[in-house]
């Protein structure tokens, strides 16, 4: 038995009806009162009507997944008990309106009713549910329950009557709440309050972005991404930058490569869909050594696919999209935290090596919360691109010059005598055409070679768990939350495993994989794609032979799910957790 | 910016000053030599320092044109010269931007953005070299060959009527539109000139024959005339119907209008991490 030391607490409901919001709100409280919190949600592609679920997860450590069983569940109606029901602990605890629908008589767990239509309806806010919702399962688990009343003045405390009768109904739904009988063991309570903030991760791409500098931002709306856009498009021109919503996803790529080409840091956000069409863009971008940074908020494909569910599919396209030998740099976060520092890192890489650079993020990490302790500001230096230096002759100036490292100095227009014309022809020093075999070779090898060291790097993995173990999990993005959990489980039970999680996935730090490959016997690659795209890699890559771990449901790995498959690894019995 | 001329400029730009040592790759009578020659005499004319010119381009044989002149140039991918152009304009203001291509590039793949490119309005200055057909892929109709057109793409002729890109700039909120022919290049350089002048959207279509796989020399020089004196270039309704024209085509400055006013927007000021991350204190 495993001791759990968490709680998972999902709201679900009809969109519209209030649940999300009741979630929304008890994170924030529960952030506030000093616990973390890892968020998880789930919204119908449509805009009015459909299933809706928020869950929270809360520790008094560190939380980096979504969690594994629901533990408290709460059903707005039958629908919502319908679609959850499978994914309860076994000593789960249901909350229900009984006026919407009645105990369902499969399940034999502990069952509180909690009628919050009428409630609201007694507390004189008809459309007060969802803050009803928010007292009570405050009241009776404890999440920030200090904090409700400064959240929801915050929330929703733009009208002074809409503020009063909301607090009226908060406070009916923590004394219903209170006067209940406590049937179950779920008390998650602060061990003390803490300076973190609480963020999401497309703020956090947005934040990191700022910081690096950005100054000019194109794209098109496209869910997970549009946030970020709609962000950007409040915040650049408070700050001098350019801001353009693009008529499609080309003219957005290529518009950064025009600001680019003009000297600016820049940058576009779209998810799968808008990458395909970006990819003669980027192509370009690799070809002419011009800076751009391109965020691709995953969400399930192909075509499109599962516009509202998390997916790690496009890794491929990231690797290889487009016609021709490009080179880029590709990043993946795992964690809000990582999107901040890993979106820093992206404006850096992309000026220094003169390349685009993708960052694979998700749907699920666009918009879950998480708890996420202050940035240190000053280990985030800026790096600009490398530009001519000292006098200039006249048609001297080579733009794609053969220095040692195979970085050249790039002019932005307004220098004199530098003129050139960047072209995705194949072209010589000068930047012109220049389609000799020998000239192709050299340069082809020039865009490659340069990125080349950033294989020997150790900077771009992250590594945890024991130092040598039979088991070693290699992960990319938001699944390393989970195998991160299934680690600390499989320690909990003194079964070492070993992990590494890759945030760089191209170019590949083969020489930290290679090292690690020392110290585990078999290597596990979970990741939620059906061909095991980040495993084949791996294999093609490193010449080895890994055990590749598929989910293709348009939902993340729970940490349970990978710690099953360490005990099956090893040949014990499946793992239960307290 | 570090870089440091050693030599000082000329005081008077020549229209060769504008000129590069690259040799164009057009086929001998092309009529893009006579759109390079007016945009030189052209440039020349507004004295544009050649380090603060950037001209942007697609891909098609009028698309290498960038390569030729001795100024700042982005060739960019088939089509999307314009969303290249409008991303360095929006970074760039103080930068004199030109976006030139062909037929393909901004009637057929490129399309997309054009509508868009003139109701934003910005200061761009757009020179399409038109002549109807597809030239470096050796010949293939385009969309602003005549119905009937017989290629190697249509044996059976062409069953889709030419577009009139005049009438979808001016639907589209382009403050400044002209048409010139590359074979009378004083006039095409003086409506260049204007084009660059302008502030806003400036589109200028130019009439510039393929002699290798649709030679129009002869049929423009019969169609073409100068939009009469009497036009007011101020008046939309007259504009269009010079537009839709296709019995004859009409030269000059169908359409000029001042440019959009840019809407108000905050003062700018520096930047603050700290002071952005609080917001997201628990």
């Amino acid at each position: 038995m495993i001791q759990k030391e968490d709680v998972v607490i999902r709201v679900a409901g009809e969109s519209g009806d209030g649940s999300s919001a009741t979630g929304e709100m008890l994170a924030q409280a529960a952030a506030r009162s000093g616990l973390h919190v890892f968020t998880f949600r789930t919204t119908p592609a449509e805009i009015k009507g459909g299933p809706v679920m928020f869950q929270v997860r809360a520790s008094n450590s560190p939380v980096r997944s979504m969690g594994d069983a629901v533990d408290v569940l709460f059903a707005f109606n039958r629908e919502a008990w319908d679609l959850h029901q499978a994914d309860l602990a076994p000593n789960a605890v249901l909350l229900y309106d009984p006026d919407e629908f009645e105990l369902p008589v499969e399940f034999a767990g502990i069952a509180y009713q909690v009628p919050i239509g009428r409630l609201a309806q007694e507390a004189g806010n008809r459309r007060g549910k969802n803050v009803v919702a928010l007292g009570v399962v405050a009241a009776l688990f404890g999440l920030g329950l200090n904090k409700l009343e400064e959240i929801v003045r915050a929330k929703l405390g733009k009208k002074a009557e809409l503020l009063e009768s909301n607090l009226a109904a908060l406070r009916a739904g923590i004394a219903y709440g209170q006067q209940l009988a406590k049937r179950d063991p779920f008390w998650m309570e602060s061990s003390g309050e803490h300076d973190r903030y609480v963020m999401t991760g497309n703020q956090a791409i947005i934040a990191g972005a700022l910081h690096a500098g950005v100054e000019f931002f194109a794209g098109y709306p496209i869910t997970p991404a549009s946030d970020i856009m709609e962000g950007m498009a409040t915040i650049l021109p408070q700050i001098g930058g350019g801001y353009l919503q693009a008529e499609d996803e080309i003219a957005a790529i290529m518009a950064c490569i025009g600001a680019s080409y003009g000297g600016k840091r820049a940058m576009t956000a779209t998810s799968g869909p808008g990458l395909s069409l970006m990819s003669e863009g980027i192509g370009y971008a690799s070809m002419t050594e011009i800076p751009v940074v391109i965020v691709d908020a995953q969400r399930g494909g192909p075509s499109t696919g599962l516009p509202t569910k998390m997916e790690q599919s496009d890794l491929n396209i990231a690797l290889h999209g487009g016609h021709g030998d490009s080179p880029r740099i590709v990043l993946a976060p795992a964690s809000v935290a990582e999107c901040f520092h890993l979106t820093v890192w992206a404006f850096n890489l992309a000026e220094q090596y003169q390349t685009p650079v993708i960052i694979l993020s998700d749907y699920s990490l666009s918009f879950r919360t998480e708890t996420v302790e202050p940035f240190d500001l000053s280990q985030y230096p800026r790096v600009d691109r490398l530009r001519p230096t000292g006098e200039l002759a006249p048609k001297q100036y080579r733009r794609y010059e053969l220095t040692a490292n195979l970085i050249s100095p790039m002019v932005a227009p307004g220098v004199a005598y530098a003129q050139y014309t960047a072209t995705g022809l194949e072209h010589n020093e000068f930047g012109n055409p220049d389609y000799t075999p020998h000239n192709h070779a050299l340069m082809t090898e020039k865009r490659w070679g340069k990125l080349a060291p950033l294989q020997h790097s150790r900077a771009y993995v992250r590594r945890f768990g024991a130092e040598r173990a039979k088991v070693g999990i290699i992960c990319w993005g938001t699944t390393a939350g989970p195998c991160r959990g299934a680690v600390y489980l499989a320690s909990q039970e003194d079964l070492p495993v070993a992990m590494l999680q890759v945030q760089m996935l191209s170019p590949l730090p083969v020489d930290a994989i290679s090292e690690f490959l020392e110290q585990v016997e078999i290597v596990l690659v979970p990741e939620v794609n059906f061909q095991g795209q980040f495993a084949r890699l791996l294999q093609a890559e490193l010449g080895i032979k890994v055990q590749s771990m598929t989910k293709y449901t348009g939902m993340p790995f729970s940490r349970l799910e990978i710690l099953r498959q360490i005990h099956a690894l090893h040949g014990l019995a499946e793992p239960v957790l307290a | 910016m570090t870089a440091v001329p050693i030599t000082s400029s000329p005081v008077v730009y020549k229209p060769s000053d504008y000129r590069s040592d690259l040799k164009p790759i057009w086929c001998p009578g092309c009529g893009d030599f006579g759109v390079l020659a007016a945009i030189q005499q052209a440039l020349a004319a507004i004295q544009v320092n050649p380090k603060d010119l950037a001209v942007v381009s697609g891909i098609g044989c009028s698309s290498r044109l960038p390569g030729f002149l001795q100024t700042y140039g982005l060739h960019t991918v088939h089509g999307r010269a314009l969303p290249a152009a409008i991303g360095l304009k929006i970074a760039r203001p103080d930068l004199t931007v030109m976006a030139v291509g062909g037929d393909g590039d901004f009637f057929s793949i490129g399309l997309g953005h054009l509508p868009h490119a003139a109701r934003r309005d910005l200061d761009l200055t757009v020179v399409v070299m038109d002549n109807a057909i597809y030239g470096l892929t050796k010949g293939q109709t385009s969309p602003t060959s005549p119905r009937g057109h017989v290629t190697k793409s249509t044996p059976y002729g062409q069953s889709a009527q030419p577009l009139h890109p005049l009438a979808i700039v001016l639907a589209s909120g382009a403050s400044f539109v002209a048409r010139g022919f590359s074979s009378q290049p004083k006039q095409l350089a003086e409506l260049i000139r204007a084009g660059l002048e302008h502030r806003g959207f400036a589109f200028i279509h130019v009439l510039s024959p393929c002699v290798t796989f649709y030679d129009t020399y002869k049929l423009y020089k019969e169609l073409v005339y100068d939009l009469p004196a009497t036009h007011d270039p101020s008046d939309l309704d007259a504009a269009m119907h010079y537009a839709v024209e296709s019995e004859r085509l009409p030269l000059g400055i169908f359409y000029r209008r001042p440019p959009l006013e840019p809407l108000p927007r905050p003062t700018p000021k520096p930047f603050d991490t700290q002071a952005y991350l609080n917001r997201f204190r628990a």
